[in-house]
């Protein structure tokens, strides 16, 4: 049955699948997008080029002040070099860890596999910031491991491990790792399991099978994992603030510091930029090579 | 289950297969001990926030029920999320829609942009709006963190109701149109129906990016205005309170609770039509 031969929808002229309609239905998603993400963006790519007079107030005179700061001050290049590093960090060992649990998923016998999965979705729906403070009672100084450590006679004096690096990349790693086993997971799911036999029974060992069948084909998983949390890990704001002390601050907290502290707008928006750049670029070389699919199974799983 | 037999496995694939096993078991024990944590510290007597624990106690409880600051937060949060859920669900779902059943330009484009606020730091979106805002002298409001929240919750409610609208063939719909049903009834009454699990697990995960929205909402709330994770972080700014871990234990009661109540309540009413239409048909 052809579409246009549906008797509903003669009326006014327009054919069952009209491309009118669909702008239609897609105008208030399309006009939030382009009100609240694209022309904010655009904007703040403008105000990178404005002239910072004193806190809150600048002027439109147009001037490269904001960016000739940027890439001279060794200040901004710190926290981007300190930023880009603890986001590998954080997505490496991410992938590591995280590829363990999402095999593990994948190859059990255990019927309750749903379980697994849920339990790792559960983390998603507690807040943010809950999961984040938790982290206090864990590595504070009345944590539970300087607690123990102490009660066991293992330490004299509680272990300064809070407000470090260490800790910081601890929260992000509690925060990314169900996104990566989830990534993995999915990828790994995608795998014929008869392509696993059929190595076996060619002689490979199980260890040869791992390497030449199930590893090479989990990579797309792994690269989506690993991108969503190099680009999350590196935009954070929440971990290091609560976590970090005033050095262990990423780019987002000096982002947040130069427009809501010191009221420094053009040079927010330009640090900004910076970021969406960097990330952009590392989100755009991934798509390149891999297509969006994998991300969106990712994150829709 | 086709994994190889156990027994055939050397013992390198033994040893490797317990590692695998017990890094899993960590995992989960990293996942889950701070939380554990906070839940168990909140029933702490010590009017410490860390441990050890000193005695059994509701009192922070008490506490937290007559911090009105907390009471005000939360209802904020409450309405703020409540009025994403739907309007984002709304949104999602027509927009799936469409993205799935028509071939429009822009079509791809727009596929891809709808994703982009789940991936582009909060912290960029965050000062792009403050900016655009400042620029157009609108002061904040509620109404534009609200809007903030949508744009943040739409990729999900999108991926999530795609996802199902694939499975839905097209043949249902035009079926009922061609024995004359408006396109609004077919929507009714055939499309609806058959996305109500993504409409259901799209309101949720709405409801809780918004309910749970941090950095974002640190930029656009107005003034004096505070939400229930940016209360958490002033709160947490002095030291770490018992109040504080009853405050989340109440949050995590919350949010996983409504959703997993939500999600048995669906298995269950689903297994209950399934049952009553077997029983009619015999």
């Amino acid at each position: 049955m052809t579409a246009d031969r549906l008797p509903a929808t003669a009326k006014r002229g327009w054919s069952l699948y009209d491309p009118r309609l669909a702008w239609l239905l897609v105008a208030p998603a399309a006009l939030l997008l382009i009100c609240f993400m694209i022309l904010p963006i655009v904007v703040m790519g403008i105000y990178t080029f404005y002239t910072f007079v004193t806190a809150g107030v600048e002027e439109a005179s147009l001037t490269v002040a904001n960016w000739h700061e940027f890439f001279t001050d060794s200040y901004y290049h710190g926290f981007l070099l300190k930023t880009l590093r603890v986001g590998m960090v954080t997505a490496l060992i991410c992938a590591v860890v995280g590829y363990f649990p999402a095999y593990f998923i994948w190859a059990t016998a255990f019927r309750q596999k749903w379980l697994l999965l849920l339990l790792l979705i559960v983390p998603f729906w507690i807040s943010f910031t809950i999961r984040t403070f938790s982290w206090i009672h864990i590595l504070g100084e009345q944590g539970l491991i300087n607690v123990w450590a102490m009660k066991l006679g293992l330490i004299e004096a509680p272990m300064q491990m809070l407000y470090t690096e260490g800790a910081v990349i601890m929260g992000l790693l509690h925060f990314l790792l169900p996104y990566m086993i989830l990534n993995i997971y999915v990828s790994l799911e995608g795998i014929d399991r008869t392509l696993v036999q059929a190595a076996r029974s060619m002689g490979c060992t199980n260890a040869q099978a791992f390497r030449e069948v199930t590893l090479p084909l989990s990579l797309p998983g792994l690269a989506a994992g690993l991108m969503l949390c190099f680009v999350l890990a590196a935009g954070s704001y929440v971990t290091p603030q609560l976590l970090g002390s005033g050095r262990d601050a990423l780019f987002g907290n000096l982002i947040y510091d130069t427009i809501m502290g010191q009221l420094n707008w053009p040079m927010g928006a330009t640090l900004s930029i910076v970021l969406f750049f960097i990330l952009g670029s590392v989100a755009a070389i991934y798509t390149r090579f891999m297509g969006m699919s994998q991300i969106v199974k990712g994150l829709g799983g | 289950m086709s994994r190889p037999r156990r027994k055939s496995w050397s013992s390198e694939g033994r040893l490797a297969w317990a590692l695998t096993r017990i890094i899993t078991l960590l995992v989960y024990i990293f996942m889950f001990a701070p939380i554990v944590a906070t839940v168990v510290l909140s029933f702490n007597a010590s009017q410490f926030g860390g441990f050890p624990m000193t005695g059994f106690s509701l009192r922070w409880y008490e506490v937290l029920w007559q911090n009105a600051r907390v009471i005000e937060a939360f209802q904020i949060s409450l309405w703020i999320a409540l009025v994403t859920a739907v309007v984002t669900t709304l949104l999602g779902i027509v927009t799936a829609f469409a993205l799935v059943r028509f071939d429009f330009l822009g079509k791809s484009i727009l596929g891809t942009v709808v994703i982009l606020p789940a991936l582009v730091p909060e912290t960029i979106l965050g000062v792009g709006l403050l900016i655009l805002i400042k620029a157009i002298e609108t002061p904040r409001s509620l109404g534009i963190l609200v809007l903030g929240h949508i744009l943040l919750a739409l990729p999900y409610v999108v991926l999530i109701a795609q996802a199902r609208m694939v499975g839905v063939k097209r043949i249902y719909e035009e079926a009922a149109m061609s024995l004359g049903a408006s396109r609004l009834a077919t929507f009714r009454a055939i499309t609806l129906p058959l996305l109500l699990p993504a409409v259901v697990a799209g309101a949720l995960l709405a409801f809780t990016i918004s309910f749970d929205n941090t950095s974002a909402s640190l930029f656009w709330r107005p003034a004096g205005v505070e939400t229930m994770p940016t209360q958490i972080l002033s709160m947490l700014k002095t030291s770490i309170s018992p109040e504080v871990n009853a405050l989340g234990t109440v949050m995590i009661v919350m949010t996983v609770g409504i959703p997993l109540i939500g999600g048995i309540l669906v298995q269950v009413v689903s297994r209950l039509k399934k049952r009553t239409t077997r029983e009619t048909a015999k």
